[in-house]
């Protein structure tokens, strides 16, 4: 079928909105003509597409850019660019460099639209715009949003940013701070600043946004400050607030209305995310969105998941804790929800479901079918079908003991009783830990292999239920974990997982958990990074090793590819941080085995293999 | 020999003397007097080394509850309560940053530390003197200090009530505290 639609790509692709019919499977065929069509991106006069209804369409098939972190609105961070190959990529070198000036944990993509690079970086959250016409990528602007000082005391793990989005002539990016920000991609100029989030009841924001129809969709941070947490949509020319959906409390908040229709019973009731906590509790029940939205142009949807409730502590919060650990399907003009599942009820070890849902239109069955490609930090592969939010598949592509499985007749995980975090007393050795099986890092799936790439960790922890305490902007959590790694001792893992026959076809032990994100390619390449600072690629269907390079700092961001005058370029962040590297980009004292959530037990020996950085690298053959 | 016998006597008699006193210190919970009002005064909140001219040393205010070891857990207490340990967790740090170790970006002085507490500093740290009293924020300051040993043995919690995630103050070994050479916001 890929061979088929290639020879009449560039056909197809002018046209665009065929590729929307056909799915991700034609993001492979569309590379033929973006290598042939490199004038046409020097030409274009301002440095981003300006289409309006058709962007989505354009930047849909165009591989030569990448416009947001998960590349597509689908999120599969696959790339139909080919020059960069299983056959070639040891030859590939480092081209160019750039230091970003901060010193935290760097989580974002290098953004591409045009003839520009854009990086956002972490706390205090400077934007660059970088030439790529030029040799040595030179500024053409930089953006210093200042965010308040104060906000990093409100960042659970550590002062992340995962990217920003060029959309419409436009650079939209969040600040820890709390703020929206849209600014003029060509001269890096103010357009709008909307304020969304308060540090003083705990808010920040560190996701990237995603922009749809004219719609910038933004999350809450602050799973572990008691927020009440919820998804906005803003304007994309005002920055004006459109629509706010909270995840607790009444229908009317949660914009739960006649159009909702969640596949299982246990979602359907009026008001569940009052009633199924106890009384107010759902007001600093957490839920908040720090992952990854994606969006279906065909159904229309946007699909995102919540975070953990709050606090940790289950005990404090009798009930499923709806709408925690859910997952969301909405309308981007109006927020208005769809359907819901939620994935772990009543979570018991902090398993936030906002890990993303990969969209991919697949057999399943015997029947093609509309579906959710999900590796949820629970450490179940789910497989959601996209129009009415039932589970088809949970299978586990982690080590777990903490649930024994999901009930597909229900949709309901099974928890593991012996587990059960409690007030007082000590559980041992439940997996995964805090963090999951995968936590933030994004996986990326290609439609050539038709293989999910995982990257994700194996820990296991030790966890004791205490008391909370609810004082805004201050943490409220109410656990003592203490974090180690899982069964094999290897904490990390590069895991090729085949969705229809629901196991993994190859995996890659890591020693350091994999904190990066994925990336792959129609050369049959998969991307990824350690924490010791090993950019890797390897075999996407063999997962042999072909090529590594060792930047500067370790690795937890999320590497794209791009092309520049009809040549490929793999560009990738570097610099470790984030909640598993928090113990060098913050100087934490490993003698206390539960600072950082108890990650730092986990992590003693990475002061030893990495050091703190925030370097741009761009690699070509 | 006499001599001998007498010079050991009176070294026993001084030790236990001493060990007594210490220990009534240790154990008093000083509720019959006024609870320390005195808040640092300005010269406390200076964090800076260099002093243009001849450096002018501002003599220290000794915690008044260092060596009072039920302040001290009451301090451990309010740690827990107040949310200190959701951001410094038992002194490893996380959101804030370790408190166990020899790096102090604001000073190790109590009236630093109190002054940490009490005025928050700018990179997180939220200012809690209108949350808590005087007598809490010193009695923070000696948990704080305790937890790498900064006060008297005696008075440093022995034993967790809960998981073990690290020894007990009581015998974390003492580090000599250094201004954090990091500037702030880097650390």
């Amino acid at each position: 079928m890929l061979a088929r639609g290639r020879t009449r790509c560039a056909h197809h692709c002018w046209r665009g909105i065929v590729a929307i019919a056909v799915g991700t499977t034609l993001l492979a065929s569309c590379k033929g003509d973006r290598e042939r069509e490199p004038t046409r991106l020097a030409l274009v006069a301002r440095p981003g597409p300006a289409t309006t209804g058709g962007d989505t369409t354009a930047r849909f098939s165009d591989d030569g850019q990448w416009v947001r972190p998960g590349k597509d609105f689908q999120g599969t961070r696959f790339s139909g660019l080919t020059e960069i190959n299983n056959q070639n990529v040891q030859n590939l070198r480092a081209v160019a460099t750039f230091s970003l000036g901060t010193t935290r944990g760097v989580e974002a993509a290098p953004i591409v639209s045009g003839t520009t690079m854009y990086i956002v970086t972490p706390f205090p959250n400077f934007v660059y715009a970088l030439d790529l016409t030029q040799p040595g990528l030179p500024t053409k602007w930089t953006y210093k949003p200042r965010p308040v000082n104060a906000s990093q005391g409100v960042a659970c793990c550590d002062v992340v940013n995962r990217g920003l989005v060029v959309d419409n002539g436009k650079v939209i990016f969040n600040t820890l701070d709390g703020r929206t920000i849209a600014l003029d991609a060509a001269t890096g100029k103010e357009l709008w600043i909307t304020q969304v989030g308060n540090i003083n009841i705990g808010e920040s924001v560190t996701m990237a946004p995603l922009v749809v129809k004219g719609r910038v969709i933004v999350g809450v941070s602050g799973g572990e400050f008691g927020i009440r947490g919820w998804l906005k949509g803003l304007d994309e020319n005002s920055g004006n607030v459109a629509w706010t959906a909270y995840h607790t409390g009444p229908d009317k908040d949660v914009l739960i209305g006649p159009n909702f229709k969640p596949f299982y019973k246990s979602d359907t009731a009026k008001d569940l995310g009052v009633n199924s906590w106890p009384p107010d509790q759902w007001k600093i029940g957490g839920a908040g969105v720090w992952g990854w939205v994606t969006y279906d142009p065909e159904l229309d949807l946007i699909y995102y998941g919540t975070s953990n409730p709050g606090p940790w502590n289950p005990e404090v919060r009798p009930g499923d804790n709806k709408w925690s650990t859910t997952v969301f399907a909405r309308r981007p003009e109006t927020g208005e929800a769809i359907w819901a599942y939620q994935v772990s009820p009543h979570d018991q070890h902090d398993y936030d479901a906002v890990n993303e849902n990969i969209l991919v239109d697949m057999p399943w069955k015997g029947q093609q079918r509309k579906l959710i490609l999900r590796p949820d930090r629970n450490g179940y592969f789910y497989i959601i079908d996209r129009q009415t939010g039932e589970v088809l598949s949970a299978e586990p592509y982690g080590f777990i003991n903490t649930t024994t499985g999901v009930d597909l007749k229900t949709g309901r995980l099974q928890y593991n009783p012996e587990k059960a975090t409690r007030t007082g007393e000590t559980v041992l050795y439940s997996c995964p830990a805090a963090p999951g099986a995968k936590d933030w890092q994004p996986a990326a799936f290609s439609p050539r292999t038709g293989l999910v790439y995982i990257p994700h960790q194996n820990l296991c922890m030790d966890e004791e239920g205490v008391e909370p305490n609810y004082i805004a902007g201050t943490p409220y959590v109410g656990t003592n974990v203490k974090m180690y790694a899982g069964p094999g001792g290897h904490r990390g893992l590069f895991d090729a997982w085949d969705p229809v026959g629901q196991h993994i076809v190859w995996s890659i032990k890591e020693d350091l958990p994999v904190w990066s994100g994925a990336l792959v390619t129609a050369g049959d390449v998969a991307f990824y990074g350690t924490m010791d600072g090993w950019f890797k690629a390897v075999d996407a269907r063999t997962g042999k090793e072909l090529w590594k390079f060792q930047t500067g700092s370790g690795i937890i961001s999320q590497p794209m590819t791009y092309s520049y005058n009809g040549k490929q370029y793999i560009a990738l962040l570097s610099g470790v941080g984030g909640w598993s590297g928090a113990i060098v980009a913050a100087g934490l004292d490993a003698r206390d085995s539960s600072a950082a959530l108890g990650f730092v037990n986990a992590m003693k020996d990475l002061p030893k293999k990495s050091t703190k950085g925030g370097m741009l690298y761009v690699f070509a053959l | 020999m006499s001599s001998r016998f007498d010079r050991w006597s009176v070294v026993t008699i001084t030790t236990a003397v001493a060990l007594l006193l210490t220990a009534c210190e240790r154990e008093n919970r000083r509720f019959s007097e006024n609870p320390p009002t005195a808040a640092p005064t300005a010269s406390a909140l200076v964090v800076s080394q260099l002093q243009p001219g001849p450096a002018v040393v501002e003599p220290k205010i000794e915690a008044p509850y260092d060596d009072n070891a039920w302040a001290v857990s009451e301090g451990k207490a309010l740690f827990n309560a107040m949310n200190c340990s959701g951001c410094h967790f038992q002194g490893g740090g996380g959101i804030g940053p370790a408190l166990m170790d020899e790096e102090w970006i604001y000073g190790s002085d109590p009236q630093q530390i109190f002054a940490s507490i009490a005025e928050g500093r700018p990179n997180g740290m939220p200012a809690w003197k209108y949350k808590l009293g005087t007598q809490q924020i010193w009695e923070l300051v000696s948990y704080v200090r305790s937890l790498s040993s900064l006060n008297p043995k005696g008075a440093r919690g022995g034993r967790d009530d809960h998981m073990m995630v690290k020894p007990p103050e009581a015998s974390t070994p003492q580090t000599k505290p250094k201004m954090a050479s990091t500037p702030p916001g880097d650390d």
